[in-house]
């Protein structure tokens, strides 16, 4: 079946536009719009991204999962090519570390008014445009090492979904306590109140003032 | 309390469980998922489209894309990544965490204050990371939190390979004194 409209319909386009805004209000607010907390992880120093993410893993497979049982969603996953998954991560991993921001939270550094982060974003696009206009020749490689399709972890496993999401979330549970734990405290920049819901003025209290 | 939406910042669980809750809205609402370089990709394809012409008969991404149901277009996708900036925007003007900067203190301890140098590498890095991550199907986002969340295969290899190289190189570019500036 071929699509050939250029444009969604509108509430389509507002439910993508109410989601994106949360999604980078989230982003934000979780420090890591910032190339110092993505550098901070890759370094294995702020553990910030990954708590992040695996608690949303976590969080979303239940739901998603869940919906899918009731049929309210419907799973959609990128096949496994060996060859293309695993030389886009090289590229992508290396990419990473030089510009500090990932493809979303670029988007929201640039929202946060960092200019790095906003001329990186057109180098996204140029390098989105590479694959493109490279697209006859790249599709052999990514082809070259085999597909496996698109399946799951629970299904190469031969197990319950749920079972794998419960031991996900055990895994990451105690993952994330142990990161914690053992995760540096304080530092010159302040970090120590980065996790802090309150704002930092109520922790660092002025010593002066009353005295 | 003080009000949330003017804290710098939240914690990373409390955003975390966010990003999760609005994964189910994706799904339920619009059968989409939360990705970012599909849209990049999307913008790329439409601006080459409109300046080669005939390009769709010459060049197979079209018509593999067309199959797949992902032609370039402006819908749900591009949408999400306005509502990205726009979001960011809104939750730092109302903290006044706002940053003007082009120098990153850790790329500046290590490669000085050019910004010149600094938005090249961030071009660079930028190209090459997107590349990568459509080669592969997918970045932090469609692969990282969608792709793993629904347990595909190729999301959580394509995490962990990204995740390993990443440091590797961080710890190749930056060295372990880097730990210190960030």
């Amino acid at each position: 079946m071929f699509e050939s409209q250029l444009f969604e319909s509108p509430i389509q386009l507002l439910l993508g536009l109410f989601s994106g805004i949360v999604f980078g209000f989230l982003l934000q607010k979780g420090g890591v719009a910032k190339y110092q907390t993505i550098l901070g992880q890759l370094l294995l120093k702020d553990w910030t991204v990954a708590k992040i993410m695996l608690t949303a893993i976590v969080v979303g497979s239940m739901g998603v999962y869940a919906l899918v049982a009731l049929d309210a969603a419907r799973l959609d996953i990128w096949p496994f090519q060996v060859a293309g998954v695993l030389v886009g991560a090289l590229f992508f991993g290396i990419g990473l570390a030089v510009i500090g921001y990932c493809p979303g939270t670029g988007m929201a550094g640039s929202g946060e008014g960092s200019r790095d982060a906003t001329v990186g974003v057109l180098g996204m696009v140029t390098g989105a445009g590479i694959f493109v206009a490279a697209y006859n020749w790249l599709e052999p490689i990514t082809m070259s090492l085999g597909n496996y399709g698109k399946v799951t972890v629970p299904e190469v496993l031969g197990v319950s979904e749920w079972l794998v999401i419960g031991s996900l979330a055990l895994g990451v549970s105690t993952a994330l306590w142990l990161v914690a734990r053992y995760e540096p405290r304080a530092t010159s920049d302040g970090l120590q109140d980065r996790h802090s819901w309150r704002s930092p003025e109520r922790v660092h209290r002025p010593m002066v003032r009353g005295s | 309390m003080k009000n949330p939406f003017t804290a710098r910042i939240w914690s990373p669980y409390l955003v975390g469980i966010g990003i999760g809750i609005l994964s189910w809205f994706t799904f339920a609402t619009a059968d989409k998922h939360l990705a970012i370089t599909l849209q990049y990709e999307h913008i790329a394809a439409l601006a080459e489209k409109s300046a080669v012409p005939g390009i769709e008969q010459t060049n197979r991404y079209f018509a593999v894309r067309a199959q797949q149901g992902l032609s370039p277009k402006v819908g749900w996708y591009l949408m999400l990544l306005i509502g990205v900036f726009f979001g960011s925007l809104l939750s730092s003007r109302l903290s006044g965490d706002r940053s003007r900067s082009t120098v990153p203190p850790l790329w500046r301890w290590r490669f000085g204050d050019s910004k010149v140098k600094r938005c090249s590498f961030a071009f660079l890095g930028g190209a090459l990371m997107v590349f990568g991550a459509r080669l592969a199907g997918g970045c932090t986002s469609g692969h990282g939190i969608s792709g793993d969340l629904q347990l595909a295969l190729s999301s959580w290899i394509f995490i962990t390979t990204a995740f390993a190289v990443a440091c590797l190189a961080a710890f190749l570019i930056y060295g372990k004194e880097g730990r210190n500036h960030v």
